[in-house]
């Protein structure tokens, strides 16, 4: 199968016409059943190009099996790889239990069973090649998904000031500066495909001298964002022939910001690799255990799954109390009125403890194969607010908020970014389907401020009119333990983490709380790039 | 309200001080001595002296301030001058009396709202009643003789950027919004707004009632605009529209002139722009002082239009005379130009201008003038620069060189691609000649000379082209013989072909020996190509080509040599030129007998030693000539034919640069198919690319009208087939085809069938279809 004819193929069982999808699913057996007798049913030569290429086209069939929206091709992929193991031909099987290593397969695909919307959105997502399974997991909450999906396939694909290849190299470089294995394989896929230079994906040094310059951006921005000054957007802009225009660095930062947080999201929901690619599935035959092997490596098995749901039982409650304290300060606070002085120290406070908050879990983290060479420097991590004696002045947002200001400027520069961005931080923020747990009617704006405002203050973010009282409240250790990795080294995120907060709480809800982390880490980073180009500027 | 002061007391010259922070909002006292600056680390009183600013009084006191004086915005009362209203970032009302006597000047403190508190408003007429709105979304009226509000308004929505009192009706105020709209309350009733309204797309950051008229209120935006509302009929009616650069941080009417307003920008743009609302394309007046985006503006005093005051976040206070400022519309160009597609003309210039020079010369026919005057009444105390403009349109005669029809004809009708070289090249040359452009088609021809490969004859697809097909091998003198016969080619080549003709006449002479050399003899003889001819034809060619008048002698005769010596066209086809210089003189004595022994001769004079590469920078120099006389058209099509043999000569960005430039004009003249056949066939990747951007068709669903975000035929919203025919009811795959009046249509076929035997819509809808 020639690659435009296979292409054929694949576009055709993704159409949403059924006699299509059933044309389409004929010629793909035919030739799936051409090659297998080309073959042989025991090739001697596992290795052979002619069979990786089928190796290539069962792994899709396999995905296929498992991840197409329309039942039909789902069964009749199940139904050739059936026939042709029977006819002595290995076929793969996926690794890992689905698209999250934390959440269990049937949940996240029961969603579309369900929803007619995310069932519709997922078909959409399917016909344009990119039902992932980060996709997949947002499924919990459609009107999200789908303006995470129109956000990204603006940046993407529509008109913009950079071309495409840059856009996918940029992507790689943000992901790996998280180490983020998923979403780098993901690009170096595209930036391929839209013509990339293979010598590029050898390390920045192979790219061009001016997205090298975009490196220190790019390292500034994922691990201290106030340490962005206009000196560094200066040099960016004033570079000779090197130098970026102000339209592109505008889409490169929305670029790098939107990675380094989807970044977070990946790690933090414990995204595994899509079926069809490298590590998504393999043709071994199952072992014993039933353990795949990442699962392994960073101690989670079913056991302790099933651990982790009998502690669940023993600490429930944890949901009232939770309810209780939320109700508790919305009363007390019309009651008493904190000192003003009081109320200074707090975010202070706040501020340093975030810093306390260890991260490190002493995970062995193993930067997977080929990403480490994208990124140079590795030992410039997350540095916290103000240790170290450097001390850096409070942002405060009142004085450069999202909506008056970065809003303006985006959307200036970019037009209609602005807009799409402006749209989905809403989204995420005012996402909220009145439940906690199990229970009904309950007014979580506090709560989901709590968080949004915890993660901003972790980037020295200030809302002059918030009570940071209100977090120690509200969110426990192991919530801030979870989302203090999450935000500020997503790679060391581990399944315990993710179990041990909230335990009450149901995994859509869990991803609920991945989103508004996302966003409002992009936001953070965001307000400092937008700050420092507007200093530059006037 | 009683005159204190008329606006001439109040003189003063444009003055500024430095503050020791960036402020947010200022506001003055009823009578215009003072003005109190606030912002997050400064609440200060300025005493506005004749010629400086005077520091009063500091108001923020204490050791470690604390966010109470972080001021989002301020507000002194106009009845009450001792009193003055802040809103906090952290969510507080404060209320300052200057009458305490201690240093701490608070009054009263509310922290009702939950949220950073925007806007603060006193009522105009009324002591005791302060109106705050938060970003929390709701507003709250306090009276300020109880300790708490009075009464709290919930907009139902985002976040209250502003409020204001109405001006003229004691019981109204309004409110704008995080999510566009504009609202309108009565303070007696905190149930429910009066009316709403969606103003501006974004937020709403200002809004301002006027002075004067009642019911009228201008809004400003995120998105940029500043309109103006009449609230007094039943829907709120937006009456003007100001577009600006920048988002509208604040707009305020202007005292004393009903149809101006002031802005000034939260972002990227720092002037302050007085605004005629009449005309919304130019501001009025504009001060350029500060260096960061302005924050707050306020007219001095209410009844002077001269003085306005602003605040900055580049931490300076200014006070701008309104003498002083600049005035856009007197370095604005009241001329305009511009060239139609088809040679037409426009012009716009100032009417006195016109006048006088209409009387001076008359226009040459074919000029028609349109008068169009654009007239402003001039303000009974203000000059706004009046402009009063003619426009004129000059149309090309139709007949004339000037109008583009050759270049559509030939866009269209130029091959590019798809036959053998030499027979596009005919092909063109055809073209260019039956189009009447001699010069070119000489072009055309040429390169099909010099390029064909002579090992790869063109097959005999048409009998007259093949035959010089056949006998590339003539190459080398016919070119000569063209350059001799042509001068009007010569201008084209210049400079470097004389260098070329040279050294080949020398290599011919050379090689004299060889062959039948009497017979070269003869072909020199009679194309009298010797030295001097050379020359003197050179400078002959020179003068000629400033004029443009190009000689075509040589052309019937190249004709004849080309096309097919043995049935020469009659006579009268060919383009006859009344001048007739000397050595063209002579080449037009050339019978076609004549040439057609040439031919012959040449033919035994085969060398096969000029390879193509040979002319090639002949062939650079030619390109860069036509790209120079503005006809790209044929650079970029000689590029397009001769491909690879040129493309290596002729540096990448000069091609993109041809390609782009074509591209645009053909796109001008919606020569849609060309110009994507031209991007198809160009090599390089910055053009090829160009047609692969912007392909998405974006579609409606003809039932529900959603826009069909998916692929396929059936819209997943109301699960119907979306583009059916209305004549056969089946799904349209393929050409589809609607009638623009009510969007019924289907089956190209179906549908010119139909409209035969019918005049009306086949889907029934009773329209009255038309296709053409």
């Amino acid at each position: 199968m020639d690659s435009r004819d296979s292409g054929a193929t694949w576009e055709g069982l993704a159409s949403r016409d059924a006699g299509s999808r059933d044309a389409a699913m004929e010629s793909l057996h035919q030739e799936v059943m051409k090659r297998v007798e080309s073959i042989g049913p025991v090739p001697e030569t596992p290795y052979s190009p002619a069979a990786s290429d089928l190796n290539h086209i069962l792994a899709r069939i396999l995905m296929l099996s498992k991840r197409c929206p329309y039942d039909d091709v789902k069964e009749k992929c199940i139904w050739i790889l059936r026939s042709i193991q029977d006819i002595g031909v290995r076929i793969p099987r996926p690794l890992g239990n689905g698209p999250s290593r934390f959440i269990p397969e049937k949940e996240i695909l029961q969603v579309s069973k369900v929803d007619a919307r995310t069932q519709s959105i997922f078909e959409e997502a399917f016909s344009l090649g990119r039902l992932d399974n980060i996709s997949l997991v947002m499924g919990f909450h459609p009107q999200y998904l789908e303006c995470f999906l129109r956000t990204q396939h603006y940046l993407f694909q529509m008109d913009g000031p950079l071309s495409l290849h840059y856009r996918h190299y940029i992507g790689i470089m943000a992901a790996a500066r998280h180490q983020c294995s998923y979403l780098v394989n993901l690009h170096v896929n595209d930036f391929l495909h839209v013509g990339g230079d293979h010598k590029w994906l050898n390390g920045l040094k192979g790219a061009p001298q001016k997205l090298q310059a975009l490196g220190e951006l790019n390292k500034i921005l994922a691990h201290r964002p106030w340490l962005l000054t206009k000196t560094h957007i200066e040099s960016l802009l004033k570079a000779e022939e090197h130098s970026w225009s102000l339209a592109e660095l505008i889409h490169a930062v929305v670029l790098l910001t939107h990675y380094h947080s989807l970044a977070s999201f990946t790690f933090g929901c414990g995204i595994t690799p899509d079926i069809h690619t490298d590590g998504g599935h393999t043709f071994r035959p199952p072992s014993l255990s039933g353990y795949c092997v990442c699962d392994i490596a960073n101690g989670n098995g079913a056991l302790e799954e099933m651990l982790g749901n009998h502690q669940a039982t023993e600490v429930s409650g944890e949901v009232e109390v939770l309810m209780e304290r939320m109700k508790q300060l919305q009363e007390c606070r019309d009651e008493e009125e904190a000192s003003q002085e009081e109320m200074a120290t707090r975010f202070e406070r706040e501020k340093t403890e975030s810093m306390l908050v260890t991260t490190s879990e002493d995970e062995e983290c193993v930067p997977s194969r080929d990403v480490s060479r994208h990124f140079e420097d590795t030992s410039y991590g997350y540095q916290d607010f103000s240790r170290r004696g450097e001390h850096v002045p409070t942002f405060r947002v009142q004085d450069y908020s999202w909506e008056d200001h970065g809003f303006s400027l985006v959307n200036r520069l970019y037009p209609d970014v602005g807009q799409l961005l402006d749209e989905k931080f809403q989204i995420a923020y005012n996402l909220t389907y009145n439940t906690m747990a199990t229970h009904q009617g309950v007014d979580t704006s506090m709560l989901r401020r709590a968080i949004w405002n915890y993660i901003h203050c972790m980037f020295g973010i200030r809302y002059d009119d918030y009570d940071y009282g209100e977090i120690n409240e509200l969110l426990d250790r192991s919530f801030k333990v979870y989302i203090k990795t999450m935000v500020c080294s997503p790679e060391k995120t581990t399944k315990r983490m993710y179990e041990s907060f909230w335990r009450q709480f149901q995994h859509s809800e869990k991803v609920h709380v991945n989103l508004l982390l996302m966003e409002a880490r992009m936001q953070a980073e965001l307000l400092y790039a937008l700050r420092a180009i507007t200093r530059y500027m006037t | 309200m009683e005159k204190m002061s008329c606006p001439s007391t109040v003189s003063g010259r444009t003055m500024f001080c430095h503050l020791d922070a960036p402020a947010n909002a200022i506001s003055v006292c009823r009578d215009a001595t003072q003005v109190v600056v606030a912002g997050r680390n400064i609440f200060k009183i300025y005493a506005l002296e004749e010629d400086s600013f005077v520091e009063r009084l500091n108001l923020r006191v204490g050791r470690k301030p604390s966010l109470n004086f972080s001021c989002a915005d301020v507000m002194w009362h106009q009845m009450e001058e001792n009193l003055l209203a802040t809103a906090a970032t952290n969510g507080a009302v404060v209320t300052w009396n200057l009458a305490r006597p201690c240093r701490n000047k608070q009054e009263h403190l509310f922290t009702e709202h939950k949220r950073t508190v925007n806007k603060v408003c006193f009522h105009p007429t009324e002591v005791h009643m302060l109106l705050s709105g938060s970003q929390d979304g709701f507003m709250k009226c306090f009276d300020l003789r109880k300790k708490e509000s009075v009464s709290t308004f919930s907009g139902q929505s985002e976040s209250v950027r502003d409020v204001q009192f109405s001006m003229k009706d004691y019981f109204t105020f309004a409110a704008s919004f995080e999510n566009g709209n504009v609202q309108l309350w009565d303070i007696r009733r905190p149930d429910r707004y009066e009316r709403m309204f969606t103003a501006h797309t974004g937020p709403v950051f200002c809004c301002d009632w006027h002075p004067e008229d009642r019911g009228w209120l201008a809004t400003g935006g995120r998105d940029k605009m500043v309109k103006v509302w009449d609230m007094t009929t039943n829907r709120a009616k937006e009456i003007y529209c100001v577009q600006t650069i920048a988002s509208v941080a604040r707009v305020k009417w202007r005292p004393e002139r009903r149809w101006h307003l002031a802005t000034c920008s939260m972002m990227v743009d720092h002037n302050i722009y007085v605004w005629d609302v009449r005309r919304p394309f130019i501001p009025f007046a504009t001060f350029e002082e500060h260096k960061d985006v302005t924050t707050g503006i306020v007219w001095r005093h209410q009844h002077d239009p001269y003085v306005l005051l602003s605040g900055s976040k580049d931490s300076t206070l200014y006070q701008h005379m309104f003498k002083d400022a600049s005035r856009p519309v007197d370095r604005a160009n009241p001329e305009g130009l511009c060239f139609g597609l088809f040679g037409d003309l426009a012009f716009a210039a100032k009417e006195s201008l016109m006048t006088g020079e209409a009387g001076r010369k008359p226009y040459p026919a074919g000029d028609r003038r349109y008068p169009i005057f654009f007239f402003k009444k001039p303000d009974v105390t203000e000059q706004f620069a009046q402009v009063a403009s003619a426009l004129s349109v000059f149309e090309s005669e139709s007949d004339g060189s000037s109008r583009m029809d050759w270049f559509i004809k030939t866009a269209r009708r130029y091959l590019l691609s798809g036959k053998p070289f030499a027979e596009l090249c005919d092909h063109n040359a055809k073209v260019a000649k039956e189009l009447n452009r001699p010069q070119v088609s000489t072009t055309w021809t040429m390169l099909r000379i010099m390029f064909s490969d002579p090992g790869n004859p063109a097959p005999p697809a048409n009998h007259n082209m093949s035959k010089l097909g056949n006998i590339p091998l003539m190459n080398r003198y016919s070119c000569a013989f063209f350059l001799s016969f042509c001068p009007s080619f010569h201008s084209v080549f210049l400079p470097s072909i004389h260098s070329f003709i040279f050294s080949f006449y020398l290599s011919i002479e050379n090689e004299e020996t060889e062959g039948s050399d009497g017979q070269a003899e003869y072909l020199f003889g009679d194309a009298e190509l010797d030295d001097d001819d050379l020359y003197s034809m050179e400078h002959e060619n020179q003068a000629e080509e400033a004029e443009f008048s190009l000689p075509q002698e040589a052309f019937p005769l190249r004709h004849e040599i080309v096309d097919h010596p043995a049935a020469p066209e009659p006579p009268a086809e060919k383009p006859e030129s009344p001048q007739v210089s000397g050595s063209e003189a002579e080449s037009f004595c050339l019978t076609p007998m004549e040439s057609f022994s040439l031919i012959s001769v040449s033919q035994l004079l085969y060398q096969p030693q000029l390879t193509p590469s040979f002319f090639s920078p002949v062939v650079r120099e030619m390109l860069d000539h036509y790209a120079e006389q503005g006809d790209v058209q044929m650079a970029v099509s000689v590029l397009i034919v001769l491909g690879d043999r040129i493309r290596k000569e002729i540096d990448e960005l000069t091609q993109e640069h041809w390609y782009m430039s074509y591209i645009d004009l053909l796109q001008r003249f919606e020569l849609w198919n060309v110009s994507n056949e031209v991007i198809k066939l160009s090599t390089c990747s910055a053009i090829t690319c160009l047609n692969q951007a912007s392909t998405t068709l974006h579609i409606n669903c003809s039932n529900c009208k959603r826009p069909m975000s998916n692929k396929g035929w059936i819209c997943d919203r109301c699960h119907q087939c979306a583009s059916v025919c209305a004549v056969c009811h089946h799904v349209v795959k393929g050409l589809f085809v609607w009638c623009q009046g009510c969007s019924h249509g289907g089956h190209l076929e179906h549908v010119m069938e139909w409209l035969k035997s019918s005049n009306h819509c086949p889907a029934g809808c009773g329209h009255l279809c038309e296709y053409t």
